[in-house]
């Protein structure tokens, strides 16, 4: 497991996400409202390659803004079709995003 | 030791998982431990829906039985493992992973596959079809075909059958230029006869599908990577960069043939559906061959796997399968077709009645021999097809006038044929459904038409037969059918109509979309379904009161543009009522070449597009451009189309173009439930399509306008209605602006005016809007003037973005 700091959390508005690049990969990063918690995963919908970092969120799913796939962020899990996307452990630490990566 | 047997089904297609679903409802859980084995690395999924997955209409979840699904009803599910050898005498079945598994029985569901005719130039070599070349059958056939599709622009389909016809169909709504090449001189030749080919013909060719019949393709011909480039027919050759097959489909019997099992066309077996060599060995769906009939279609499978389950869990001890007799009724490439029993007349006193009309696309015909049905084609018009379905499986008495066979003449409407049908005539043909089934599961307790719909898949594969569904779900629940209480409220987190959630909005100041969520939503959860019709609804209340949290607004309404499939956007700026001039011209020419905007496009509302726009070039073009948002991407008031009215037209009787523009400047990006299209017209021959817009006004001569509610011609056509003729434009400015508000009010969240008006009434809505019978329209009028006053042009935020990174591109590598 490696830790990545992925820039400053106040980067991400409470309740949307932002993508970053991370060695090559696409990674979205969501803040929850409320909590201010972080979730991430893989940025590409797994159905036809949408942005999930323009989805919208709740405390626990996003839509994709093509054809409104939802994905779990917690475990990346898909409830309206058969697919599933990569999550990553993320936190913000001093100000800083942070994941970990497998 | 389990007591239980062992059950393993080879294949997971419909037929596998559909035989295993059937076992489990008779509770053989009990009885049985069950392995199913699929060679495709998915759950179990609707074939059916692949046409509608190519041609991107939107449907419900093609999965039947997801992964987790096995796993949740205790079966064990080897999904990418692919049996390769059965040992007969062990009792065990072989993967090609190294798997073993012993069975007390074993059923054998492998399908079929794409037949690949013959053709020099298909395959690279014995595994390996020519790059281009494509089977229509699984979902990696049909993923893989719509990326390739993305990427190339001619197609030649090889068939015209009902799968050749769905490809060319989807390929064509995927932009590409399609050609059907048909050996017969007929489309769908297994069910057609030749006129109804011939009108079949002229529809796909309406759709932009070229058809070529009578000849077949000798050889596909490969461009220097070694790719399709093109395709001969006879002495000619064609370029395309795409050939999909479609020539027939073959049963996989290869596992049967090395097991010893006997094999004509497909497995041999008898009325239990078990193998004529061994009785611990059962067969089912397309790869088997019963009474010498292999059957290509679902629905016999499905009597199939009942008769098996019946069989297998000793339900029923002497279930037996007959044969089916197939009746079909599909939608193909768009038209609806059923077909059952003769094409054409067999004996010399066969009756055959007919009526073609071409130009409509309407062909119906059936054959009578003594008095029964024995055979029926429809096509483009299937309203008739269930009572001519129970007459033909049935043998019915037929109406001595037989015109009535074809036409309903003051005749059962189709709720009453739906009251008349007996229980075993199968209503979804798609996913095997009868009456009885409807019934059984209202009589359950299910009293909801999309309850039932749930339940039993009913209407959930083509779609064609949900009205039917629809009506029997209401007999069947007489006085008790129950609207799902949930599809009334107006958001899912809140259980609560569209009028109660407003007046209690209203009655405790909720200004946020975190506010509702906090006070009314369930356990105060927030729910990301419910964020933007509450958005919209709050906007709508508060007026710039409203507090505007960016996370509750769909990517559309955070960055005023509308985000295409590769994640660009489209950027349309507003040109009221259509009308610009030269400087406004240059300027978009300008910005297109400035930012190489790839396409340029005039929309349905007399706008241009600008599509394929950076998100990140966003605020720049709109600053370049100069220009208001013209509304393109919202739920909210788009566009006026307006005819050229007085200045010019020789015709028009009022001028449309200054109303339009008007009503346009007035009412711009007005938030509301759905999209809202207006039209003015100058005169009754409606160039600009006013009678069917959402709001439509047409003149009608001294300064008096018909004003026209909820018309469509898009998803739904529907004519809109006259709500009244005002006296001056004026008068209709502001009647528009009362039906808008009172829609934006009542209306349920994307609820179209072509929905809403014919379910509040027009003379309701005439009695409220026009005759003011409750006294109501100077409020609502006063509340649009609210509304109207607290506009301002999005587009303006492009220099001072609201949220940090509002227009960071959402994939950093591309």
């Amino acid at each position: 497991m490696r830790t990545v700091a992925l820039g400053q959390a106040a980067e991400i508005p409470l309740g949307e996400g932002r993508a970053y690049a991370v060695e090559g990969e696409q990674i979205v990063v969501f803040r929850l409202r409320g909590s201010g918690e972080l979730r991430a995963m893989q940025a590409l919908c797994p159905h036809r390659g949408g942005p999930l970092a323009d989805g919208q969120i709740d405390q626990d799913l996003v839509v994709c803004p093509l054809h409104a796939n939802m994905f779990s962020l917690t475990d990346g899990s898909c409830v309206t079709a058969d697919y599933h996307v990569e999550v990553y452990p993320a936190w913000e630490h001093d100000g800083q995003v942070m994941i970990s990566l497998a | 030791m389990s007591m239980r047997q062992q059950l393993v089904v080879v294949g997971n297609g419909m037929a596998g998982a559909r035989v295993v679903e059937e076992i489990l409802d008779r509770g053989g859980r009990d009885r049985l431990d069950i392995t199913i084995f699929g060679d495709e690395p998915y759950g179990n999924y609707n074939r059916i829906m692949l046409s509608g997955l190519l041609a991107e209409e939107p449907s419900d979840d093609i999965f039947l039985n997801p992964v987790p699904w096995y796993a949740e009803n205790e079966v064990t599910l080897r999904h990418g493992v692919r049996i390769v050898r059965v040992d007969r005498f062990a009792k065990r079945v072989y993967g090609d992973d190294g798997s073993i598994a012993s069975y007390d029985k074993l059923v054998l569901a492998t399908g079929s596959r794409t037949f690949f005719p013959k053709t020099e130039g298909m395959w690279v070599d014995n595994h390996t079809l020519t790059p281009g070349v494509f089977g229509f059958r699984t979902l990696d056939d049909t993923t893989a075909m719509i990326d390739y599709a993305r990427r190339h622009r001619r197609a030649v389909v090889l068939g015209g059958g009902l799968l050749g016809l769905e490809a060319a169909h989807g390929l064509r709504k995927q932009g590409l230029d399609v050609q059907v090449v048909q050996s017969s001189p007929v489309l769908m030749n297994q069910q057609l006869d030749d006129e109804a080919g011939r009108i079949l013909r002229r529809a796909v060719e309406r759709l932009g599908i070229s058809v070529r019949t009578g000849t077949r393709s000798s050889a596909i011909l490969r461009g220097e990577d070694g790719s399709v480039a093109g395709i001969e027919l006879g002495n000619e050759t064609t370029a395309c960069d795409m050939v999909v097959v479609t020539a027939g489909i073959r049963p996989n019997v290869g596992l049967a043939v090395v097991s010893g099992l006997t094999v004509e066309r497909g497995i041999v077996v008898d009325d239990q559906l078990r193998s004529v060599d061994d009785d611990h060995i059962y067969a089912v769906g397309e790869c088997v061959q019963h009474r010498g009939e292999v059957y290509g279609l679902v629905a016999p499978l499905w009597e199939q796997c009942t008769v098996l389950a019946d069989h297998l869990t000793g339900t029923d001890p002497r279930a037996a399968y007959h044969g089916s007799r197939l009746a079909t009724k599909l939608k193909v490439a768009g038209v609806d077709v059923a077909q059952m029993g003769l094409k054409h007349p067999a004996r010399e006193d066969d009756e055959f009645v007919r009526f073609s009309e071409p130009r409509h696309g309407v062909y119906k015909s059936v054959v009578i021999r003594d008095g029964r049905l024995v055979g029926a084609t429809l096509l483009g018009d299937s309203s008739k097809v269930a009572f001519l379905t129970q007459a033909y499986d049935r043998g019915l008495p037929l109406p001595e006038k037989r015109v009535e066979l074809l036409f309903e003449l003051a005749g059962p409407t189709q709720a009453e044929s739906a009251k008349e049908m007996d229980d075993s005539v199968q209503v979804c043909n798609c996913n095997g459904v009868s009456k009885g089934d409807l019934v059984a599961c209202v009589r359950g307790g299910t009293k909801s038409v999309s309850g039932v719909m749930t339940a039993t898949r009913a209407g959930k594969g083509c779609g064609a037969c949900k009205s039917l569904v629809a009506d029997i779900v209401g007999l069947a629940a007489a006085g008790d059918l129950e609207q799902d209480e949930s599809t009334r409220w107006y958001v899912p987190a809140i259980p609560m109509e569209k009028p109660e959630l407003l007046a209690e909005i209203k009655a405790r100041g909720l200004k946020s979309v975190s506010a509702v969520f906090a006070e009314l939503a369930r356990d105060g959860r927030e729910d990301v379904k419910s964020k933007m019709p509450l958005a919209s609804l709050l906007k709508m209340i508060w007026g710039p009161e409203y507090v505007d949290e960016r996370d509750a607004r769909f990517i559309n309404d955070r960055v005023h543009a509308n985000i295409q499939r590769d994640g660009t956007f489209s950027v349309v700026p507003r040109i009221s009522g259509g009308v610009t001039d030269a400087a406004q011209l240059r300027r978009i020419a300008d910005v297109a070449d400035r930012y190489g905007v790839p396409m340029i496009k005039l929309t349905g509302g007399q706008r241009i597009d600008l599509l394929g726009v950076r998100k990140e070039d966003l605020p720049a073009v709109w600053a370049d451009l100069g220009m208001p948002s013209g509304f393109a991407y919202g739920k909210s008031f788009r566009t006026v189309k307006t005819c050229v009215g007085t200045d010019f037209c020789r015709y028009g009787l009022g001028d449309s173009t200054a109303l339009g523009i008007e009503l346009e400047e007035r009412y711009k990006g007005l938030e509301s439930p759905a999209k809202m299209k207006l039209a003015v017209a100058g005169c009754p021959r409606n160039c600009s399509e006013a009678m069917v817009k959402d709001v439509g006004v047409v003149a009608v001569g001294d300064d008096r306008w018909e004003i026209y509610i909820g018309g469509a011609a898009g998803a739904s056509v529907r004519k809109g209605d006259v709500l009244a003729i005002a006296g001056s434009s004026a008068e209709a400015l502001r009647l528009c602006g009362t039906f808008m508000q009172y829609y934006r009010e009542n209306a349920n969240w994307l609820e179209r005016t072509y929905d809403f008006v014919p379910r509040v009434g027009l003379d309701e809505l005439k009695a409220v809007l026009v005759d003011d019978r409750d006294g109501v329209v100077a409020e609502l009028d006063a509340r649009m003037r609210e509304s109207v006053d607290a506009f301002s042009d999005p587009w303006l935020e492009g220099g001072k973005p609201v949220t940090e990174g509002q227009f960071r591109d959402a994939f950093p590598v591309r």
